[in-house]
């Protein structure tokens, strides 16, 4: 019988349990309201974007600072497939993944074939070249001015609003998440640990590490770029603007402060990290009355408690909150985890 | 001609500058394994505290730049006790992640206490232009590649001459040999950390001093510099130097020559294209080592 912790639902109430959170989830629109609801699309959007880091850091120990970079290709793949070709969502956002795939690999068959951290490097560099061609390939990214996105339709139902986006998002999320748990029990999945943990060990046991590197960061990029075409739907007008090399940190610090290589800790992650400016806003808001400095302050604030939650997280709970859910045994109660 | 002989002096010495962060930023790799993305915020923070200390005390730069430099080392020692040392044993991940939180942080706290708008920078060198054969060049350029150039031999001296460079070097070399040898390692590490943070923030205050200005926008160099380690090698000193002085020439002569091309913006992305032409060409850099894996 596999652990707990292999099972793709660790209680046998798993699977009922996440169908009803995902029904109560479903029955947010009615009621949210449209700024709440543009939260909690992003907070979707944000959590496969984490997950697929999640795969290449958390499982198989790689460093990618190109998570901006990603998005940004899946995002414009998208302006051009649905704008340009008018092709229906659900050929444009796998297939925007897999040009993010793509775009990804380029840079990592060059830095993968090392040991240590070069993947960092080398998507830092994507990072920046990416944006580079974002800017001057007016032609088709339509330079700093940006370019308009068309809502996606569904049976002729357009889905122009947070509203019937979020209906969109949410199973997209849910399969992705679920793909990412079972990818851990299959052998490329174990594989990934394996390099993770002891890379040299795993070349010794037959495993081939350039290969399973890449096929990790394969994955990890269609995620992102997956995300990526979910953001382009959603703002509908995309720039260079919108993928700065901050967001790229945002990511990493959603799966180090939910947990590193876990299903739940990227979706606790993602929606704290998204939440936390928020909170921060409608906190200095409030204050705002009293100190009128706040609202100078307010950028800055909002980056030292950033990084503060970074720091702080790694001190106190270097695991991430997931470890945390799971050892609080909540988990027995409520087994939706 | 001359706008060639221009390009080459402008980059040789912002190309200096790089040679100074990168060095930082290769003695915390080779003490400790750890990449330190908070490298261009030591540079920042450097430039605004002798910002601080020239328009608070009017002593001469030299008098701000010394005590700049202290304060730097005391951060140094500071952060490395307080936010890296709790982390030790973590994975790297962990610590390469703290050092993301420290720079937004130190962003933060910079610009709490300074605002983001560029604050103008007490003019430090004569303005008028020295010639050097047909080429005129400003003072302040050539002040800079001098103190560049004095701080990069006094740490090569440090480096090689005294005990306490020596250990450094024992810690490179293996942490755990050091260790059998009695070295405080843990010394070593807080040591490597405010060394770096001395180094840049020296970085932080000849741009400042040369610009006349300084503003949010320093951090950057901090990112400079990956392309730079990776074209000299990760754990290379003269490598650092070498491949500063390098990326930065070329980031001029891309600017120079192929921004009227490609419509502006050469001059910030040829040195991350150089990075991943380098991954494919020479991975471990001019002077790094290539590790043999021994299985």
């Amino acid at each position: 019988m596999t652990p707990p912790s292999l099972r793709l639902f660790r209680t046998r109430a798993g699977l009922p349990a996440l169908m009803a959170f995902c029904l109560a989830l479903c029955s947010l629109p009615a009621f949210a309201s449209s700024y709440w609801l543009d939260v909690l699309c992003r907070i979707g959007i944000a959590t496969i974007g984490a997950m697929g880091l999640n795969i290449l850091t958390g499982s198989t120990g790689q460093i990618s600072l190109g998570n901006a970079a990603f998005l940004a290709v899946g995002a414009y793949a998208t302006a051009a497939l649905a704008g340009r070709f008018e092709l229906p969502f659900v050929v444009v956002i796998p297939l925007s993944g897999a040009i993010a795939a793509v775009t990804g690999m380029l840079f990592g068959i060059p830095s993968l074939r090392l040991r240590g951290l070069y993947l960092a490097m080398a998507t830092l560099a994507a990072h920046f070249i990416v944006i580079f061609i974002a800017v001057h390939w007016e032609s088709v990214t339509g330079g700093v001015n940006g370019l308009a996105v068309p809502a996606p339709s569904l049976f002729g139902i357009e889905l122009d609003d947070d509203r019937r986006l979020f209906l969109l998002i949410l199973p997209l999320a849910v399969l992705l998440l679920l793909f990412a748990r079972n990818l851990a029990r299959t052998r490329p999945g174990r594989a990934f640990i394996a390099i993770r943990d002891q890379d040299i060990a795993a070349e010794v046991i037959g495993i081939d590490v350039f290969r399973y590197k890449l096929i990790s960061f394969a994955v990890s990029s269609f995620y992102v770029g997956v995300a990526g075409s979910l953001l382009a739907y959603q703002a509908r007008l995309i720039s260079p603007e919108n993928f700065p090399i901050t967001l790229a940190i945002d990511y990493l610090a959603m799966i180090i402060v939910g947990g590193l290589g876990s299903v739940l800790g990227s979706v606790l992650g993602a929606t704290f990290i998204t939440v936390l400016p928020e909170a921060l806003r409608v906190g200095s808001g409030s204050l705002s009355g009293r100190y009128p400095a706040m609202v100078e302050l307010f950028a800055s604030l909002k980056m030292g408690v950033f990084g503060l939650t970074i720091i702080l997280s790694l001190a106190f709970q270097p695991q991430g909150m997931a470890a945390r859910w799971h050892s609080s045994k909540i988990w027995r109660k409520v087994p939706a985890s | 001609m001359e706008l060639f002989l221009q390009l080459l002096l402008n980059g040789l010495v912002v190309g200096g500058i790089y040679a100074l962060v990168a060095l930082g930023f290769v003695i915390i790799y080779k003490s400790s394994g750890l990449l330190n993305f908070a490298q261009g915020e030591f540079l920042m923070l450097g430039a605004y505290v002798c910002l601080a200390i020239l328009e608070e005390t009017r002593v001469p730069f030299v008098a701000a730049f010394l005590l700049t430099l202290v304060f730097s080392v005391a951060l140094g020692l500071l952060l490395e006790r307080v936010v890296l040392r709790p982390l030790l044993g973590q994975p790297l991940i962990s610590v390469i992640m703290v050092t993301l939180g420290l720079s937004s942080v130190l962003k933060a706290v910079v610009q709490a206490l300074w605002g983001s708008h560029t604050r103008p920078f007490p003019p430090v060198f004569a303005t008028e232009p020295v010639m050097l054969g047909p080429l005129p060049v400003s003072q302040g350029y050539l002040w800079s590649l001098g103190c560049v150039a004095l701080l990069l031999v006094l740490l090569t001296l440090f480096f090689r001459f005294t005990r306490l460079g020596l250990a450094m070097r024992a810690t490179a070399f293996s942490q755990q040999v050091a260790l059998s040898m009695g070295i405080p390692v843990r010394r070593i590490f807080a040591l490597s950390w405010s060394i770096a943070a001395a180094v840049s923030a020296a970085g932080g205050m000849l741009l400042g001093a040369m610009r006349g200005g300084v503003d949010g926008s320093l951090a950057f160099y901090g990112l400079k510099v990956i392309p730079v380690v990776i074209l000299g090698g990760m754990d290379s000193i003269s490598g650092a130097i070498a491949g500063g002085l390098i990326i930065g020439v070329l980031e001029n002569f891309s600017g120079g020559y192929l921004d009227p091309l490609v419509g502006g913006g050469a001059k910030d992305v040829a040195p991350f294209v150089a990075l991943v032409l380098i991954l494919m060409v020479k991975p471990h850099g001019l002077f790094g080592t290539a590790h043999a894996r021994r299985v």
